[in-house]
């Protein structure tokens, strides 16, 4: 079971807590961290990557185990942690006034 | 017993004010989308328990809200009301905008002109303003930012790209104005179902005669100091423009500089400034009785985005244009440094009609009769983004 944390916005629009936990077949990436993410909260899909694109959104940040994996590869494993549901992967806004 | 219903957008979440027709007692709901820029809500004029609604981050990209129930409720489209989807094929669509680069239209459609003059990608980021059809209201178009029009014809669940305004031709040669390249200005005619107007900042107006499927400029008469040939075709940054559906052939805007005025559905135009203090401002709007009867509120210039002199006039022509009277009473005339920005003005269809406009410093003002006098509704709301009013039966 992978746990996401969302960002306060995100939550309201999903209409979850903090945190929601997800199945995710084969490996755990964050593509396939973010298609799961989606395909339960269909709501979510744009908020964090571009619809078109699928780039991360420029003012979200991906971070897990106290690192930033914001620029890694969407398709690089994430920490076995994050896989075996002991951490997290935190979805973050950045602080940017607004 | 009539009522109206007013729609306000914010920059942080939509209201929705309501009163009876007399239009003295209010209430107010909201904030609705807490926290989120809201760019514009309108109702459907073929079912006005119908609302759309634009709301956007910088953050979290653009969502699209559907009310059936005059604002009560709210869904994404596609998604079952306040409950997650079943895990499975994602069901909602509505937040997605992608631009049509399809053979079939003819152009690559993947550059306009960037505020440096050089050719810069059209990336989607957000929508300005959502027009309901008048006569079905599952059809809604958006005008969105980088400027683009789109269609829905399912209550927004899919949205698809009228690419025949991207791609004409002048495309290139759109650029963005100091709030971006935006398409924020769609009407359409009552009389004509296959003829439409839209407006771009900074490209100009354009009409479709087709329902959309070719589009030609309109900027004849526009003369504009800030860019290299004053009386190009493209490149002038008309802020809004607004019709009475009584007379769809003629058209009243405000452009960055200088109110305008055509009989020719836009194949010519003739400034109609006359006496105003200064004629640069962002709304402006037709009486729902009188079509020659129309309202500005001049701003003082475009370095300095809040009213002239520090009041807050609005400005009425009963004549067209050229004449202009100013309507101060209930209007603060001191130390008032507030805009109203293009979408932000409105008129229900009561007798006598009433006007509305928000400012960004949140104040929403009425009017009850056709601008005589003011009074606000609500003083301390976010900053207004813009103001829709529905007349219900």
């Amino acid at each position: 079971m992978i746990r996401v944390i969302l960002p306060q916005h995100l939550r309201t629009l999903a209409k979850v807590g903090s945190e929601v936990t997800l199945e995710v077949e084969g490996q755990v990436t964050q593509r396939s961290v973010l298609d799961a993410l989606e395909a339960r909260y269909p709501m979510l899909r744009g908020t964090i990557r571009d619809q078109a694109t699928q780039q991360r959104r420029p003012f979200l940040r991906f971070f897990a185990c106290e690192e930033d994996l914001s620029h890694e590869s969407p398709d690089a494993p994430l920490p076995d942690e994050v896989a075996s549901g002991k951490e997290p992967l935190l979805i973050i806004g950045a602080i940017a006034g607004g | 017993m009539s009522k109206v219903r007013v729609l306000v957008g914010t920059r942080k979440g939509a209201f929705i004010l309501t009163s009876d027709g007399k239009r003295e007692k209010w209430d107010v709901s909201g904030p609705h989308f807490a926290g989120w820029e809201i760019y514009h809500v309108k109702g459907s004029p073929a079912d006005p328990n119908r609302l759309y609604a634009s709301q956007t981050s910088g953050w979290f990209g653009q969502i699209i809200q559907r009310s059936d129930d005059g604002g009560k409720t709210w869904l994404q489209p596609g998604t079952p009301a306040g409950q997650p989807a079943a895990p499975g094929p994602p069901k909602s669509e509505s937040n997605k905008f992608v631009y049509d680069t399809s053979a079939e239209s003819g152009k690559p459609l993947t550059t306009h002109q960037w505020y440096d003059g050089t050719q810069h990608q059209w990336e989607f980021k957000r929508v300005w303003h959502l027009e309901p059809s008048l006569t079905d209201p599952d059809t809604v178009y958006a005008g969105i930012e980088d400027a683009a029009l789109f269609r829905s014809t399912d209550g927004a669940q899919n949205w698809q790209e009228l690419s025949g305004l991207r791609g004409h031709g002048t495309g290139p040669n759109w650029q963005p104005g100091a709030g971006g390249m935006c398409l924020h200005t769609i009407i359409l005619d009552p009389s004509d179902p296959q003829r439409m107007f839209i407006a771009i900042s900074a490209a100009g107006a354009f009409r479709t005669d087709d329902g959309g499927k070719t589009w030609k400029p309109i900027n004849r008469g526009l003369r504009s100091q800030y860019i290299p040939d004053p009386n190009a075709e493209i490149g002038h940054c008309v802020h809004h423009v607004a019709m009475h559906p009584s007379r769809p052939g003629v058209l009243f805007m405000q452009k960055h500089w200088d109110v305008m005025r055509s009989d020719d559905a836009g194949d010519n135009w003739k400034e109609i400034s006359g006496n105003l203090p200064t004629d640069f401002g962002f709304v402006i709007d037709v009486h729902a009785h009188e079509p020659e009867t129309i309202y500005v509120v001049p701003i003082k210039s475009d370095g300095e985005h809040y009213v002239h002199e520090g009041k807050l006039r609005v400005y009425r022509s009963r004549t067209g244009g050229n004449e202009w009277e100013a309507l101060t009473k209930g209007l603060p005339q001191k130390d008032c440094y507030v805009n109203v920005l293009r979408d932000a003005m409105a008129i229900d269809s009561l007798d006598k009609c009433g006007v509305y406009f928000g400012t960004t410093g949140g104040q929403v003002y009425a009017s009850t009769d056709a601008g005589d006098s003011w009074a606000p509704i609500v003083r301390d709301l976010p900053s207004v983004l813009s103001v829709e009013v529905q007349t219900l039966a």
